[in-house]
């Protein structure tokens, strides 16, 4: 019984992790591949199955002009919009949530409880539907393809998941703590800021880390919101998709585009580990 | 404590947050009582015939509704089996603990419509390596992309491939946070593993499991990105979603209004339907 079930669990876990790593190698190896390779036979191994050549590479630096695919002034778009926003989210997430979690709010039938819950309900909002009356809103303020209109949007994105770690993860922070504080002769702001504020900072890099994640892999709002002053990275690489279908170049961008935040998986297993994280999400 | 304070908390977000939000959603309701399209694109008001029109002559949304359900209750239930299974073997010790958690993570942290701009040369129907591989075994090409059927399955494949990390590290860190007591107790009453599943480990686990399932159904009801790059609804209409087919009325054919008002009806059945769901799960999965 326990060696089959060990059997069993070493052949779950190898399967799913050939099933999470097929398509990254899959990748790699397109992205080292030519016309001929691609388009010939299905082959897998440089050198045994076909000839890598760097071209895929190559024009990703490139300009337009001669021919590139130029994704450098997208990934900068895309990391000041991910950044920007996760940052005011946090800021402002973090200090509702502040409030939400030691205070108690009244105003006819809402309560805190309500309040937390209209912050987080706003990710049932499909972008589909905020989308049209966005674009609408945006082009009226003349922020329509702009790096501000995009920062605007996706605060609304992002500021709920700010706000629904932050709630969790204050109600775990004792109140002892900023009670002392007060007595001690701090204000209600200095409370928070010098004394719960460096006692939450799991709490803030994993709030932080979910914002970036959730910011960085958004496509549908960039994709309606802007056209062409503006690109993010994700709409870059889908439009290569729809033109004639370079495998290599597409292979080579895709890879690009999602190296940055495997660091994240790295971070986030070492809080896992560490114990820190089952506090901040539960 | 002063009694001013707590609004400076609360406020900025507060206001930030209704005031992005309040033009769309007011401005939604409005243009979903007008005509707008691109013959007429005004701000008239015909009242309700788009919802008449909804209610009684569009099976084509209704079916991606069912459509969108189905796919995603379905990714769910399979995200939450395999997630939960993940988590439990890398909770106890195990060779390459950590390696296994971080593959097991990455996938979330991939952008979805790039990672399925990949998965559509993975899955091309005579370029791409599953059906090459399934060729040396002798198995005849599969349509992946242009069976109506099957099409419904890549996109689930997609999906848990894409989402299962999520809950899995959701599962992972409610496993984590479990005190030990119980399980003391139930290893000195020699219980068996799978007893010990059953009475200890997923009784605790029933509330973290109810708020991750419900947080991945929200997140899985607005399933895009992976039908826009992977299928584009079709073949026909076979894997369109509702968001999918509010983006075609809306924005490929410019029925602003009448998209309004898809939307706007969209938004409250979610709204309801993910209340009654997280309802019904609480009663089944806390019996005590």
């Amino acid at each position: 019984m326990s060696k089959f079930y060990t059997f069993l669990k070493y052949f779950f876990i190898t399967f799913w992790t050939v099933f999470v790593v097929a398509p990254f190698l899959w990748a790699v190896s397109t992205s080292f591949k030519d016309f001929q390779s691609v388009n010939s036979k299905v082959t897998y191994i440089p050198w045994l199955d076909f000839e890598p050549t760097l071209e895929g590479w190559r024009v990703l630096i490139k300009s337009p002009a001669k021919g590139g695919v130029d994704i450098v002034e997208p990934y900068f778009n895309s990391i000041f919009v991910t950044c920007t926003a996760s940052l005011i989210s946090i800021v402002l997430g973090t200090l509702a949530a502040y409030a939400l979690s030691r205070f108690t709010f009244k105003a006819g039938f809402v309560r805190n409880n309500d309040i937390t819950f209209f912050f987080i309900s706003q990710r049932i909002m499909p972008p589909i539907v905020l989308s049209i009356p966005f674009f609408i809103f945006l082009s009226t303020i003349g922020l329509l393809d702009s790096l501000l209109g995009l920062v605007v949007v996706y605060i609304v994105l992002l500021m709920p998941i700010a706000v629904w770690i932050m709630v969790d993860f204050f109600n775990r922070v004792p109140k002892e703590l900023d009670e002392t504080a007060l007595i001690d002769g701090c204000n209600p702001y200095q409370a928070f800021y010098k004394v719960v504020l460096p006692n939450s900072i799991p709490g803030l890099i994993v709030a932080g880390m979910f914002c970036i994640i959730f910011g960085w892999i958004d496509f549908f709002f960039a994709f309606i919101l802007t056209f062409t002053e503006v690109q993010l990275l994700p709409v870059k690489v889908v439009a290569l998709n729809s033109s004639i279908t370079p495998w290599w170049s597409l292979s080579a961008s895709a890879l690009v585009s999602v190296a940055p935040l495997i660091i994240v998986a790295f971070i986030v297993e070492r809080y896992l580990s560490k114990g820190n994280l089952s506090g901040a999400l539960k | 404590m002063n009694f001013k304070h707590k609004f400076v908390f609360l406020f900025p977000g507060l206001f930030v947050l209704i005031g992005i939000l309040i033009f769309p959603i007011i401005f939604t309701i409005r243009l979903s009582l007008s005509g707008w399209n691109s013959y007429t694109p005004e701000m008239n008001f015909i009242g309700i015939t788009n919802y008449i029109r909804l209610f009684t002559d569009d099976p084509r949304f209704w079916e991606s509704f069912f459509r969108l359900s189905f796919l995603s209750v379905t990714t769910v239930i399979l995200q939450y089996v395999i997630g939960f299974a993940l988590a439990m073997i890398v909770w106890r010790e195990i060779k390459f603990k950590r390696f296994f958690r971080v593959i097991f993570l990455v996938p979330m942290m991939t952008t979805p419509v790039i990672m399925t701009v990949i998965w559509r040369t993975f899955f091309h129907e005579s370029l791409g390596p599953v059906n090459d591989l399934l060729g040396g075994l002798g198995v005849k090409p599969i349509l992946w992309l242009s069976d109506p059927v099957i099409a419904k399955f890549t996109v689930i494949i997609v999906e848990v491939w894409q989402w299962t990390p999520f809950m899995f590290l959701l599962l992972l860190a409610g496993l984590l946070s479990l005190p030990k007591e119980p399980f003391l107790a139930a290893a000195i009453d020699g219980a068996s593993p799978f007893r010990k599943f059953v009475y200890v480990t997923f009784p605790l686990m029933a509330p973290i499991s109810i708020g991750a399932i419900i947080i991945r159904l929200i997140e899985a009801s607005k399933i895009m990105d992976t039908v826009f790059v992977l299928t584009s609804g079709g073949p026909g209409t076979a894997t369109e979603t509702s968001s999918f087919y509010i983006y075609i009325k809306g924005l490929r054919e410019f029925q602003m209004g009448y998209a309004a008002t898809l939307s706007f009806t969209y938004l409250v059945i979610m709204i309801i339907s993910l209340t009654i769901i997280a309802k019904v799960l609480t009663k089944l999965m806390i019996k005590e």
